[in-house]
């Protein structure tokens, strides 16, 4: 047998310059470890030209059905590179000031990232399996990274037993479906699927919900969201950075191989699951992150609802309805990187800027600062010229076009309720007397530059959206016609 | 019934009281021993199962090293069990409902004919001197090398987790450090002092005393 490892080339990359920080941290002075860092930001930046310069242009299996290289999984990939180099930018500041910057924390972030590319090109269960807990391990040990503070230390282990909770009923759900299949092949099992879907088939459905009560565990949807709000808040800023933006991603990509490349032909049940998911999250998130007065709790909340919005897109069952779930994810991360990039920027050393009384009148002292908050904040409520209009658009329309009408009345709905909690922000921004006389921000010009370039490409990018969302159709074909 | 059925019964009925007893017992220490129990009896079904080597290694693996740490873990940590019973009953109705739930719907799916002979039809005994060891690692570096490589990452992660979280200088312990002994030169630790020679008023007194 003949192993062809070209096509993981870049995740062997990525995994070999982890053990490269890892072992050229002993020989690092502690103020010297910005070496480390600027590795790391080279790694990512390297892994994503890769992934450009060997874009797929069809579907190829590896690896014994290991692993898929198709549109698909580079478009994510590139995005989750370019996530998390933003991640590591943003929060590099604060982490000094924490004395969080030591090169391991680097480490793990790499192969978090390696965690989220194999289960983006996952074909088979094992590896889908193996790539989620490799994100998980990593995710946990970030959280649980500032080791004296004990909202962290909590944050870490609630996350760690729900997430160890929701691992099991994967493999639970998985060892159903191998046992009536006979595979762990993705594809093998699509096909003996399709052959017995029929409603009565309990084992399938058995298999199928333990599977995605796992995947709505990891993506963090109504009633198994119990875990966000407070790993949000509790991991320091940076790990809440990492945690809420590329893992979404690949959660969603998951979520893709599973349902779409392996049980699509189900739809007639998951269909029904994932609207209680989707509307149970839009109406929950929503309507706590009302009474939240913590500004990383609220976009906790937010989070929920946006997830919500993202499983519309899934459960329409089309391709349509896919790209633009594909596309609400990519433009959710972006603008949720954004979010909480603005509360590490207004921190200090010793100080959180995570209430939402620390944003008062910061229209007065910070002008442009207070300018990003509003696109943000605009962004995420969905307000026209910018991308975040475009994402609920496109998933409203893919639902409606599956004459879901009511679906997507509800989702308005919950949009104009989740509207009131974005715009309070920008009231107190913009129309309340300063809290504190004067403000003054530590951040560094490339935080300051690249939050700004954030923010201002989430409105500049409208002549964009055709490309992106034909991109991102063009992504769901591969998947889609693989079959 | 033939003896393997026999041994499949009797370890089956073993491994399912041991299992209870692991979750119901109150002393600690004895839930481990009881897991222990466990593990070697699922290490019989596995033998029975012609998958000797998992058998072996579950037994070496588990109760030789996992299981002995364990042990040592929940000696160590003086561990309140009546603090950690605490709110037991509260969620006592909720838990029980899911977990009657969750029996429910397995029985459903066990009884429903998806898993009958006919679907699954008895497997080709091995013919004598077959090596399962020698399938599995074949199997393991050829065609699952992918997940193998990752699991040796995760473990990786693991390891670099856990000296993160977990290591720190304390400036405060008196360690000696070995590189540093080895390193050390004379003139670090000894100072040569030239100073004139003084005179003794009383050298017959020392030489006496």
């Amino acid at each position: 047998m003949e192993l062809n490892i070209q096509p993981i080339l870049p995740e062997i990359f990525i995994c070999a310059m982890a053990c490269v920080i890892l072992v050229l941290d002993l020989y690092l002075k502690p103020e010297r470890r910005t070496i480390a860092y600027v590795l790391t930001v080279m790694t990512l930046l390297v892994a994503a030209g890769l992934y450009w310069q060997d874009f797929a242009t069809g579907s190829a299996v590896y690896l014994n059905g290991m692993f898929i290289k198709d549109r698909f999984s580079d478009v994510v990939k590139i995005a989750i590179c370019l996530l998390s180099l933003l991640v590591f930018v943003y929060s590099r500041e604060y982490i000094k000031a924490r004395d969080l910057f030591l090169s391991e924390y680097f480490v793990l972030g790499l192969f978090a990232v390696l965690g989220m590319m194999v289960m983006v090109s996952a074909g088979h269960f094992l590896a889908l399996y193996l790539g989620l807990e490799l994100l998980s391990l990593s995710l946990y040990a970030m959280v649980a990274f500032q080791r004296d503070s004990s909202v962290a230390t909590e944050a870490a282990m609630k996350y760690f037993v729900l997430g160890a909770l929701g691992s099991a009923m994967l493999l639970y759900g998985m060892s159903i479906i191998y046992g009536l299949t006979g595979s762990l092949d993705i594809s093998v099992v699509r096909g003996i699927v399709a052959a017995q879907a029929a409603p009565d088939n309990v084992i399938l459905v058995l298999g199928l919900v333990f599977i995605l009560v796992s995947l709505a565990f990891k993506i963090g949807a109504v009633p198994f969201h119990m875990w966000v709000p407070d790993v949000y808040h509790g991991a320091p800023t940076s790990s809440t950075l990492f945690v809420s933006t590329a893992p979404k991603l690949a959660g969603f990509a998951i979520i893709i191989r599973l349902l779409v490349g392996g049980l699509e032909d189900l739809h007639f049940m998951w269909r029904d699951m994932l609207i209680v998911l989707a509307v149970l999250s839009m109406l929950l998130g929503n309507l706590i992150a009302i009474a939240q007065t913590n500004l990383k709790r609220m976009l906790a909340y937010s989070a929920i609802s946006h997830m919500g919005f993202m499983l519309l897109g899934i459960l329409a069952g089309t391709p349509n309805g896919y790209s633009a779930g594909l596309f609400y994810g990519l433009v959710y991360t972006f603008m949720g990187l954004g979010g909480f990039g603005i509360v590490v920027l207004l921190s200090r050393a010793g100080y959180e800027a995570d209430e939402l009384d620390d944003l008062r009148g910061l229209n007065q002292s910070h002008p442009w600062y207070a300018f990003l908050i509003l696109i943000f904040m605009f962004s995420m409520a969905g307000v026209p010229p910018t991308l975040g209009f475009f994402a609920k658009l496109s998933v409203i329309q893919a639902v409606i076009d599956v004459e879901l009408t009511w679906l997507a009345v509800i989702a308005v709905l919950f949009t104009v309720i989740g509207a009131f909690y974005y715009l309070r922000v920008i009231k107190l921004v913009y129309f309340d007397p300063p809290a504190v006389a004067a403000r003054e921000i530590s951040a560094t010009a490339d935080l300051r530059v690249l939050l700004s370039a954030n923010a201002v490409a989430l409105v500049l990018l409208l002549p964009m959206v055709g490309p992106i969302q034909e991109m991102c159709t063009q992504a769901i074909a591969s998947v889609v016609g693989a079959f | 019934m033939t003896f393997t059925q026999l041994a499949f019964y009797f370890f089956a009925t073993v491994l399912i009281f041991a299992a209870a007893m692991v979750v119901s017992i109150r002393n600690p220490v004895k839930a481990a021993l009881f897991l222990v129990l466990a593990f070697f009896s699922a290490a019989c079904v596995w033998i029975t199962l012609e998958a000797e080597f998992l058998a072996i290694v579950l037994v070496l693996v588990y109760v030789g090293a996992v299981m002995v740490l364990f042990l040592f873990v929940v000696m160590m940590l003086d561990i309140n069990l009546a603090r950690m019973r605490e709110g037991f009953g509260e969620y006592l109705p909720i838990g029980g409902l899911i977990a009657v739930l969750m029996v429910l719907e397995i029985a459903i799916v066990l009884t429903s004919g998806g898993f009958g002979e006919e679907q699954f039809p008895r497997p080709e005994g091995h013919p004598a001197g077959f090596s399962d060891t020698k399938e599995l690692g074949r199997l393991i570096y050829t065609a699952y090398v992918y997940p193998f490589e990752l699991a040796a990452v995760i473990l990786l992660v693991a390891i670099v987790a856990a000296i993160a979280l977990t290591l720190r200088k304390r400036p405060d312990t008196k360690y000696l450090d070995p590189a540093r002994q080895v390193t050390v030169k004379k003139a670090d630790r000894l100072r040569v002092v030239k100073m004139p020679a003084e005179k003794r008023a009383d050298r017959t007194t020392e030489g006496e005393a």
